[in-house]
């Protein structure tokens, strides 16, 4: 499909021994908001970094804005980063500048605009996410909900073609869970964005995605609309969505059986 | 102390700390100046041993310093060590031309300086003059040797 | 007897490739760094912090040092009635040992670990990672203000630690011990050389702050983001940088001061 903005093809990564992805492949349909879920630790924020050329993939193709990342040079790759936000799952304030310098950090990094123009575009992405008052504020002043705010400020500041968002709602009471849901939803509309949420908070990330991959162990499990997921009777798909404790996705770590254990003649002088 | 204009005064204080610290240490550490600035008189004198004289050892008159050495060199003709004196200005045209130089040792184990005593002439020392009158180090080893072999003739 | 030789290979390996990796990092980050006004702006603001608030503790290490020196050399020069040569004795130990040394092991814990930290904790927080996709690189915007504020930083502070040290000296000397003001000076003057004493200690300093500074940097960018990692660093940090100063000393000792 033409308007794919990002293709991976039979992506494998690793690190260390163990191996992270093995041939993933996915693609992000432009204007629409995907999910990308899966349990912790199966590298959902792994694969955002490889979308941003942060890392490189042992094999398999990244493909953005119909450039192959891990072969661009270090210029192309920031030229190409400067049409991609990213929404970091702490927040990723600038711990010594303010709101406002924050938000304007992208404008004043990549644009010469004189710096009256610099404060409006500010004021218009702080208005979008609802802290214009907060302008003068450190981030150490900030609670958890409105660094991510002021993050997604940040993150639209040069209005991106692509905006990750990794683990947005993470961690957030229910009230700003909300707000920034409907912030994620509002932003893909009006700014004609495509958004990737990486996340493992199935119902939110669910209300609002057009399209959704479950990742596990290294691969793709399952993919489809949110009504089509919600139908599966795919046994891993019905763990993730129902939340069951056991399943597929096993909920013991790997071991040799308890019994097995228990009565091993272990040697415990060691200690 | 996020402020930039703190931060910039107290930078530019804390170099000019530093450089003041080096000035410091140039003029009065190591006497970087004294030499240079002083514009006195050179006058020469030859020893048969300067012992562990150096350049810019100190040169005294009735214990204060008064000069300098600024340099030694070797007398081809007599193989003595002619010794430079950079003295006071102020002595100039005082000192008569018999005044006596001794390398002396401040303490038992101290640096070797020398020492001038003034004579009794009615001329005086100008610059570039020569001293006649000089006395060699005291070599402890020497003194040793002698009192040894002095007293194994006994 | 295998195992151990694989283990010391092992170790040999982890340290050549963390040496390699810690010169392309110094070498990427100098290489590109700015010259604009905005670079002289984060540069300033990393002196000061690298510098000027590592002032005090130097202000006052020079002058205890100072002051210890000159009371314990006095006790033993007055046993040879040579207490007149107190002050070449505290000023040559200052200039050429104590102040390059000691100021830099203070500065690698002062200032050395608190930039492992900092740079640590931006790095947990996802700040480098999140200036790396807005498309500045952080090697220049984090990292090279920061190395070229300990560059500068460390000498300075040594030449004022000598200058306070000079001074501790004199007040326990002449001030209170009573040995002549003006044998003091001149002792020193006549043994203190502009160029072999002053000089070649701000040379070793130089030396001590590009070493400790790119320790103290590189074990920032490259731990482990997690708080047990940033705390293992800022360790690591102390630790090798003081053994590298001291071991770098005794070097650069040998070939600054072994023919006088």
């Amino acid at each position: 499909m033409q308007d794919d903005l990002v293709k991976v093809n039979n992506l494998h990564f690793s690190r260390g021994d163990k191996a992270i992805f093995s041939g993933v492949n996915l693609s992000l349909r432009k204007g629409k908001i995907t999910a990308i879920l899966g349990p912790s630790g199966t590298g959902k924020t792994t694969l955002l970094h490889l979308i941003g050329g942060q890392l490189q993939p042992a094999s398999g193709s990244v493909e953005v804005f119909g450039q192959e990342v891990p072969n661009l040079g270090r210029k192309a790759l920031f030229e190409l980063r400067s049409r991609m936000g990213v929404l970091f799952q702490s927040g990723a304030l600038f711990t010594d500048m303010t709101v406002f310098d924050n938000v304007a950090f992208p404008l004043r990094v990549h644009t010469s605009l004189p710096e009256s123009m610099i404060r409006d575009l500010v004021l218009i992405k702080l208005e979008a996410v609802g802290l214009r008052g907060a302008r003068n504020l450190m981030p150490a002043e900030l609670s958890g909900g409105m660094a991510r705010r002021v993050a997604l400020a940040r993150a639209v500041a040069l209005d991106p073609e692509l905006l990750m968002y990794d683990e947005p709602f993470a961690g957030q009471d229910p009230i700003s869970m909300g707000v920034l849901v409907q912030l994620v939803k509002r932003l893909n509309q009006a700014l004609g964005l495509t958004s990737v949420i990486v996340s493992h908070d199935l119902a939110e990330t669910l209300s609002i995605a057009d399209y959704a991959y479950i990742l596990a162990d290294g691969k793709v499990i399952a993919e489809g609309t949110p009504a089509e997921l919600d139908a599966s009777m795919q046994d891993e798909v019905r763990q993730f969505i129902g939340g069951l404790p056991d399943g597929p996705v096993a909920f013991n770590y790997p071991a040799v059986s308890f019994a097995d254990d228990l009565f091993a003649q272990e040697d415990l002088t060691y200690a | 102390m996020r402020n930039q204009r703190w931060v910039e005064v107290t930078v530019g204080a804390f170099m000019l700390l530093g450089f003041a610290a080096l000035l410091f240490l140039a003029f009065k550490v190591s006497g970087l100046a004294q030499s240079s600035e002083q514009d006195g008189f050179e006058v020469e004198a030859c020893f048969g041993d300067i012992g562990g004289l150096k350049p810019r050892s100190r040169v005294t008159l009735a214990g204060v310093t008064v000069g300098r050495v600024a340099a030694i060199d070797l007398d081809f003709q007599w193989f003595e060590a002619c010794v430079t004196l950079q003295l006071d200005k102020n002595l100039a045209n005082k000192l008569t031309t018999d005044t006596a130089a001794a390398i002396q040792t401040a303490g038992l184990l101290g640096d070797n300086y020398i020492s001038l005593t003034p004579g009794i002439d009615e001329t005086y020392l100008a610059a570039g003059d020569s001293l006649k009158d000089t006395q060699s180090a005291l070599i402890l080893e020497q003194l040793v040797n002698q009192f040894i072999s002095n007293s194994s003739k006994d | 007897m295998l195992d151990w030789l694989a283990r010391l290979g092992r170790q040999g390996l982890l340290l050549t490739t963390a040496l390699g990796r810690s010169s392309i990092f110094l070498f990427q980050s100098l290489a590109g760094f700015p010259k604009s006004s905005e670079a002289l702006t984060l540069w300033l603001r990393q002196v000061y912090s690298v510098g000027v608030l590592s002032l005090i503790i130097i202000l006052v290490s020079g002058l205890f040092i100072g002051m210890v020196l000159a009371l314990q050399g006095y006790t033993i020069l007055v046993d040879f009635g040579a207490e007149q040569a107190l002050g070449q004795m505290v000023a040559l130990s200052l200039t050429r040992e104590l102040a390059p040394v000691v100021a830099a092991l203070l500065f690698a814990g002062r200032a050395g670990s608190a930039l492992t930290a900092e740079i640590g904790l931006m790095k947990a927080t996802e700040q480098l990672s999140s200036l790396e996709m807005i498309g500045v690189d952080p090697l220049r915007r984090i990292i090279a203000p920061r190395l070229l504020a300990g560059f500068v930083a460390l000498p300075v502070l040594t030449i004022i630690f000598t200058f306070v040290g000079v001074w501790g000296g004199w007040l326990v000397g002449v001030d209170w011990l009573g040995v002549d003001e003006g044998a003091f000076w001149s002792n020193m003057q006549s043994s203190v050389s502009f160029r072999e004493d002053v000089l070649n200690g701000v040379i070793k300093s130089l030396v001590f702050a590009f070493v400790v500074t790119w320790i103290a940097v590189f074990q920032g960018y490259d731990l482990v983001p997690t708080s047990e990692g940033i705390s293992r660093a800022t360790t690591r940090t102390v630790v090798y940088s003081s053994l590298a100063v001291l071991g770098l000393d005794f070097v650069l000792t040998a070939l600054m001061f072994s023919n006088l």
